[in-house]
């Protein structure tokens, strides 16, 4: 049915010394033939890669060159469509870009709708649905990390793993349908410990990645920091250290940020969304009343604070009991001490005595500013996530795994309270069913082939 | 001599009664043609109706006005609810059967009935114009029109019968095959397929020693299966359970070389689930017994049918071999097992009504269909049956969906994705089984029975009846509390936690361990309200009020299904454009024309992501 060839800029619009305009479809190597100029394409090998230049009106006296390019061509079905693909690499200029797809145009492509060449892919049977979704992702994903997670799944990592958890239960599913509608014949099946140290193991492989969820959230969606201290204890210096530019308002009068300011930093290909706040003094001022307020939120928001406080200036009891609030709100923090320069060593040791853990850095002078990147990303990558780890990133997904997980649960609830097998059964289908809504499929057909390849049935 | 009928039915089995039955209680005109008016009725393998799943379907059959629960109530002479010890969607009601009694009551309800004729000879041909069936045409050579026909042949389509090494033609053992209607049918364009069967020998029951056996009796207070005034059983006959062992095995093995399975005589794949003796030990050499389950055959008579023996091994190694069992070492054998080969059409040849795709107002129901099992032939039979009868009058199709009736399930698994083997209907085979149970067959079915009028005004009093007073008790138990210092000490004695404050008889019910028996030992006030109803009112209830969470998740999924049930294909949808949909997927696409996405996604071959496919296509 895609018997039209599409085309469209791969790359983002913009500066940058490369673009690549990709023509996917039926037609995609005879147009790109006629306006390049070079080896015959026709004549090519696939994954071969070949310069020239394009040009408009070939063969024509007033013939132009464009650009000069380096044309990549994926014969089908080994291309990321499946369908014949070039992929043209030329300067990125917006008046070549534009001419070029011009003329692509001109000479009988079409221009692709978003996620076109994806949809292409999916329909073509490249892709399966989980993998489309990753492909969204990547696409999306403007970090390292991400684009990791991202690139892991779309080999398929992620789709395996869960066909093989529904294996798995597809088993004991029919173990228990079985003993339903031959319970009165001549059958055998296995006992409940054993259905309960299969569903044990499953859940082990359910759980983490439900919990990377969180974490692959945090690739996608960057961590959110929120930088929290008393008013004129360096906050915003110390965010436009942390990211080299003068971003927040700094001042020497406390109080100066009065909004929240957000910025992003990539420390180790890991996203922070670092969030500068007006400080926590109680105020009078309306206007910085406000950015208390909006201070607090934020706080609750967080994925991770840093306290910032200037050691010759903070009340031992007042920090007490800002700890205390942070432990209670369950968000990771850090204690950082700021000024490292002006406090003496009785006091580093007087602070270190009641309180774990403190960094002591100079904002300003920029002292210890890499330790405290190091610490964050320590932090992060604490929780249990390496690289390489199937990580959950997708909404629809994360949900299903969730339902899964609770429709096991109130599985194992069942055994514990011994309720009948039909209804064991029904959480152990719904937990199946969104298995299914993952990798694409369930259908009751599975339970009676399992149950007639494995099991005796006799009358 | 022969009027026009409005329907023809070719077959008089459990399909052809129903089906004959139903069109001529709708009001169409009906001939019913049978090889042989004597085996109208007949349970051709063994004496019993009902069981897991089947159990089910034919007290669906019965909520909507067919027959086959009021004539399994007549002839019965054991009753077992199988599966009491689980969930109500598992509740599967048996019994054993009077096989002559069965047969007696069939062909005289049919004989009740004035729009039914009947003959007797073989129906040989079709009539078919203009790919339209406008009647048929019998061995003699006479011709009966009909504005409808349906075809329920069970194994008489070129039957053949093995016993060991010797083959005869038969539909069943003594009676004559049916020729000339599948070649008919292939000229006309239909796919036929092979299918295999088989039953164990019936021997003398005054020959076995009962005291080596386990003594299986029915329920102590038995049911039955209709949901008219039918009486219960007040005496029951017994069944009897025995096993096999190595000695019965290594008798068995002798005649493996005579064996028509093992040498490839029989073409026809058989049934999975109820393999014959021989397939049982080849299969699991590892299993050291099989169960042998003997049934009476009736009340006045002495034969018994030997359940989980069906063998097509030679006769002498059958007799050696059920001498070895506990308990049948002086049998005689009255008549030995069999296999029987027969034609069937892969039922994706069908529309949702069981009429054919290819020849219009042509019907098939039962085995022809590739199923199995007396139920699921009767059900099938009952559908065809009723929409003849629409069809002939020009009335709306009569469907049942999946979610409505294992009927429904039935039928949507045989037209969209086929079957290999003779189909069988198991609870796991409908995704809504908590919803599909044998207790509220009549509030699903009996006024969709009673709006095309073949269930009785009686029926639909009956259920409305039921649903009102269910709905009142309900009620009642909500508002009627109960004081912890009335009810603790009965509680503690129960098993259950005691009460602090005041609740409701309700939510007491919603306690594991207190069931509506036990509500009444609470209080005499409790015990009056509830006296007041029936058994039957008081199931529902309880069920309803006890497994409400379940009920209520799987009404939710059927909703969340159901919209991909309402996205409709348009039906002339052009599928060899779908180049993307595997070749497979499209064929069976372009075969079967599903009418909604939720229909392609369950046929066979179609994948799910050729069914995202079509979603993308139809823009969703």
């Amino acid at each position: 049915m895609n018997q039209d060839t599409i085309c469209a800029l791969a790359t983002p619009q913009g500066i940058g010394a490369i673009a690549v305009i990709r023509v996917s479809g039926p037609d995609t190597i005879q147009i790109v033939n006629k306006i390049f100029r070079g080896k015959n394409l026709e004549k090519q090998a696939s994954h071969t890669i070949h310069f020239g230049t394009i040009r408009d009106k070939i063969g024509q006296p007033d013939e132009v060159v464009i650009d000069e390019v380096l044309v990549s061509l994926f014969r089908a079905p080994t291309s990321y469509t499946k369908e014949d693909s070039v992929e043209i690499s030329c300067h990125a200029s917006d008046y070549i870009i534009r001419k070029i797809i011009k003329i692509l145009l001109r000479e009988g492509a079409r221009l692709a709708h978003p996620g076109e060449f994806t949809q292409r892919a999916f329909l073509n049977g490249q892709l399966d649905l989980a993998q489309a979704e990753a492909v969204a992702d990547l696409i999306a994903s403007d970090s390292e990390a991400s684009h990791q997670t991202a690139i892991n799944q779309v080999r398929g990592g992620f789709s395996k793993q869960i066909a093989q958890l529904r294996e798995a239960l597809i088993h004991f599913a029919s173990m228990i349908e079985l003993e339903l509608d031959f319970g009165e014949e001549d059958v055998e099946f296995a006992d409940r410990d054993d259905l309960r140290q299969l569903i044990d193991r499953i859940q082990k492989v359910l759980v983490p990645l439900i919990e990377s969820f969180e974490m692959g959230n945090v690739i996608k969606n960057g961590v959110p920091t929120v930088i929290v201290g008393k008013p004129n204890a360096g906050k915003s210096t110390l965010l436009n250290r942390l990211l080299n530019e003068e971003k927040a308002i700094v001042s020497d009068i406390a109080g100066t940020t009065r909004d929240v300011i957000e910025d992003e930093l990539f420390i180790e290909g890991i996203r922070f969304r670092l969030i500068d706040t007006a400080g926590l003094r109680k105020t009078a001022d309306t206007i910085e009343a406000i950015g208390v307020e909006r201070t607090l939120q934020q706080i609750e928001k967080a994925s991770m604070i840093l306290y910032l406080f200037d050691a010759s200036e903070i009340e031992m009891s007042q920090m007490k009991e800002q700890e205390t609030e942070f432990m209670a709100s369950g968000t990771p923090y850090l204690l950082i001490g700021n000024k490292l320069d002006k406090i003496s060593i009785e006091k580093k040791a007087e602070f270190e005595q009641n309180f774990a853990g403190i960094l002591w850095i100079s904002a300003l002078e920029d002292l210890n500013i890499q330790d405290l990147k190091a610490e964050l990303t320590r932090k992060v990558k604490t929780r249990e996530v390496k690289s390489g780890d199937t990580v959950v990133t997708n909404l629809r997904h994360y949900q299903h795994l969730l339902q899964t997980h609770e429709a096991l649960n109130n599985v194992l609830e069942g055994l514990d309270h011994s309720i009948t097998g039909d209804f064991l059964a029904q959480d152990i289908r719904f937990a199946l069913h969104h298995l299914g809504e993952i990798t694409g499929q369930i259908t009751t057909d599975d339970l009676l082939a399992n149950i007639f390849s494995k099991f005796c049935i006799g009358k | 001599m022969y009027k026009q009928y409005d329907v023809i039915v070719v077959g008089a089995g459990h399909a052809g009664c129903e089906a004959a039955h139903a069109a001529a209680t709708m009001g169409s005109s009906v001939l019913l043609i049978t090889m042989n008016m004597h085996t109208i009725a007949q349970m051709s393998c063994n004496p019993a109706m009902g069981g897991v799943a089947k159990g089910q379907i034919v007290r669906e059959i019965d909520a909507l006005g067919g027959m086959s629960g009021i004539i399994s109530d007549k002839s019965m002479i054991q009753f077992r609810m199988l599966n009491r010890s689980k969930g109500p969607a598992m509740w599967s009601p048996r019994c054993q059967s009077d096989r002559m009694k069965f047969a007696e009551e069939w062909r005289y309800a049919l004989e009740q009935n004035l729009n039914v004729d009947f003959w007797q000879e073989m129906v040989s041909e079709l009539l078919v114009e203009n790919n339209k069936v406008i009647g048929v045409k019998t061995q003699l050579g006479i011709e009966i029109k009909a504005k409808a026909v349906v075809l329920t042949n069970g194994t008489f389509l070129n039957g053949l019968i093995h016993i060991g090494e010797k083959n005869f033609g038969g539909g069943r053992t003594a009676e004559g095959k049916a020729t000339g209607i599948t070649e008919q049918l292939v000229r006309l364009g239909f796919e036929a397929g092979r299918m295999k069967t088989g039953t164990p020998p019936r021997v003398d029951g005054r020959s076995l020693d009962y005291s080596k056996m386990e003594e299986q009796k029915g329920d102590e207070s038995p049911n039955k299966f209709s949901y008219l005034d039918t009486k219960p059983l007040s005496e029951q006959r017994s069944c009897w359970i025995t096993y096999t062992n190595q000695a019965v095995h290594d008798e068995l093995k002798t005649g493996f070389d005579k064996s028509p399975m093992f040498s490839g005589r029989i073409k026809g794949l058989g049934p999975r689930y109820c393999p014959s003796v021989e397939d049982k030990i080849n299969r699991f050499a590892d299993k050291d017994r099989h169960q042998i389950f003997v049934e009476p055959e009736g009340w006045n008579t002495v034969e018994v049918y030997v359940n989980g023996f069906s063998t097509s091994l030679p006769e002498d190694v059958q007799y050696n071999a059920l001498r070895k069992i506990p308990g049948f070492e002086n049998v005689k054998m009255f008549r030995p097992g069999y296999a029987i080969e027969y034609d069937y059409f892969p039922p994706t040849q069908l529309k949702s009504t069981l009429e054919t795709k290819l020849v219009e107002n042509l019907f098939f129901a039962g085995q022809i269909n590739g199923t199995t099992g007396y139920e699921e032939a009767a059900c099938q039979g009952l559908m065809a049956g009723i929409n003849a009868h629409q069809k002939s009058e020009n009335k709306a199709d009569f469907t049942l969906n999946r979610s409505e009736a294992y009927i429904g399930v039935l039928i949507d698994d045989l037209i969209n994705k086929g079957t290999e083997e003779p189909y069988r209907m198991f609870t796991s085979r409908a995704e809504y089984r908590t919803l599909l149970r044998q207790d509220n067959a009549d509030i699903r079915l009996t006024q969709k029975g009673f709006e095309i009028g073949l269930a009785s005004e009686e029926r639909v009093k009956n259920v409305n009846t039921k649903i009102e007073q269910s709905k009142f008790l309900t009620e009642e138990l909500k508002i009627k509390k109960v004081k912890p210092d009335e009810v603790n000490n009965i509680l503690e004695s129960l098993g259950t936690s005691t009460l602090r404050e005041g609740t409701s008889l309700l939510n007491l019910l919603k306690r594991p361990n207190i069931g509506i028996e036990e509500l009444k030992t609470l209080t005499p006030e409790v015990e009056e309200l509830i006296r007041n109803y029936s058994t039957e009112i008081l199931e529902q209830v309880e069920i309803n009020v006890k497994y409400e969470s379940y009920i209520e998740k799987e009404q939710l999924m059927v909703e969340k299904v159901s919209r991909l049930e309402n996205l409709l294909i348009p039906e002339s949808f052009d599928y060899s454009k779908l180049t993307t949909i595997s070749i497979e997927g499209r064929q069976k696409l372009a075969k079967i024309k599903p009418a909604t996405i939720g229909q392609a996604s369950r046929i066979s071959g179609v994948s799910a992501s050729d069914v995202s496919v079509l979603m993308v296509y139809m823009g969703r």
